[in-house]
């Protein structure tokens, strides 16, 4: 970008990649306009489509390679929800498979040259982790009724702490949705801020090799971020899913 | 470039301008619907229907290859039988025989030795003649003899004397 502005060889501008600006031109951003969230976050249906939709119209019993990948896609997460959450939570299955499937693809899209990073912002994680949270309470009261609350009711532990037990369950149980939003938007915001801060550093030539090297290196640090954090993401909500199914520890 | 469109959020994080929070939070939900419905309507029971189909297929040929495997075990324990069977009957028809052969053997053998001794017999008794007539004819040539050379010496042979002379002899003899 422009690396010739008033005086100053680097012009630090880490978190431009992060703003949201209308796809087709104006400044005014009204919550229909088009914008490059919605770029992006259309590329991310189209790798759902293509990873799980395109590979499998064969059908083949015997799998080809894109359609083994799509069927590794599905294991891993149908055998993660069954480990987590136990038979009884196959049933929300789709849904968690559609929290991971954009989540990694938002992730792993952000890691394109130049792309924006849906998941790097608050909002998009924030409304993830809040519809989780709310889904998960709601339905384990609808589950298990009063006897939810149990959850914050640590049985197994003296009577004398168990107060004490429960206040910390409580803060614990509503500090949930932020830790699960910001864990996901701060590691996707800070690996795309550090990666455009070394690429910033490579227009000056005697720092340029090392700071290739470092860009480098970033990236493949953050393609592993990138996965492990919608592995997070994911194992997570099967986590709170698997407390709303089975609230008695 | 960063001055037409970020100049009111060149401070501070983009993450933080409140302002495009519903276009976000819209396009998200958009997005998670339009993903949700691709999944359960299409991907995920395609991909369940393949993974089923191939558990059954799986597990039907695991089925036939142990019944496949019974059916040799089967027809290997069949063929080992069949083959003791053969040979039991083999080495009974071998005894057999061979009983019958020493059967027939003994009988021709003793045929043989009778046919043997009896020829034996015959052939001594004849051997007896031959040597009796033998002895006889010597007698009866050395007595003329004896009476030839008596009479061609000049002497008047006794019949009586020279044959007394010669059994003598011979009797000596033998």
């Amino acid at each position: 970008m422009a690396t010739e502005e008033s005086g100053s060889v680097f012009s630090f501008h880490p978190m431009d990649q992060f703003i949201v600006k209308p796809l087709f031109g104006g400044t005014e951003i009204h919550w229909y306009t088009p914008t490059n969230v919605t770029f992006w976050m259309a590329l991310t249906v189209l790798c759902v489509v293509l990873l799980l939709v395109v590979t499998t119209r064969k059908r083949a019993t015997i799998p080809s390679r894109s359609q083994s990948i799509a069927e590794l896609t599905y294991g891993f997460i149908y055998k993660m929800v069954e480990d987590v959450t136990g038979k009884d939570g196959v049933k929300y299955f789709p849904y968690i498979m559609t929290l991971f499937l954009f989540v990694l693809f938002a992730n792993f899209l952000g890691l394109v040259p130049m792309a924006f990073t849906t998941t790097s912002h608050i909002a998009v994680t924030a409304t993830l982790a809040f519809a989780v949270f709310f889904a998960v309470t709601i339905l384990g009261f609808v589950k298990n009724g009063a006897s939810f609350l149990s959850l914050f009711w640590v049985s197994s532990a003296p009577l004398a702490i168990r107060p004490v037990l429960a206040i910390i369950e409580i803060i614990s149980y509503f500090v949930r949705p932020v830790s699960h939003s910001i864990r996901l938007a701060g590691n996707m915001t800070a690996g795309h801020a550090v990666i455009k801060v070394f690429a910033t550093f490579a227009a000056a030539v005697a720092l340029s090799p090392l700071a290739i090297l470092g860009v480098t290196a970033m990236y493949g640090l953050e393609v592993l971020v990138s996965f492990i954090q919608a592995y997070v993401f994911t194992i997570l909500t099967c986590v709170y899913l698997k407390d709303a199914l089975h609230p008695h520890h | 470039m960063a001055t037409e469109s970020g100049a009111a959020e060149a401070v501070g994080m983009p993450q933080l301008d409140f302002s495009t929070f519903p276009n976000q939070i819209f396009w998200l939900v958009v997005t998670i619907v339009v993903i949700y419905f691709i999944l359960s309507r299409v991907a995920l029971p395609r991909i369940g229907a393949v993974l089923a189909e191939r558990q059954g297929s799986i597990t039907n040929d695991i089925a036939a290859a142990e019944e496949y495997k019974l059916k040799a075990k089967e027809a290997e324990e069949a063929y080992n039988k069949a083959l003791a069977d053969a040979r039991t009957e083999a080495q009974r028809i071998v005894a057999e025989a061979k009983a019958e052969i020493q059967a027939d053997l003994d009988q021709a053998i003793a045929k043989a030795d009778a046919e043997i001794s009896a020829q034996a017999a015959e052939s001594e008794k004849r051997i007896g003649e031959i040597r009796e007539s033998a002895m006889d004819s010597v007698t009866e040539v050395a007595k003329e003899t004896t009476k030839a050379i008596v009479a061609s010496f000049g002497g008047k042979a006794d019949a009586r004397s020279v044959n007394a002379a010669v059994n003598a002899r011979l009797k000596d003899m033998s």
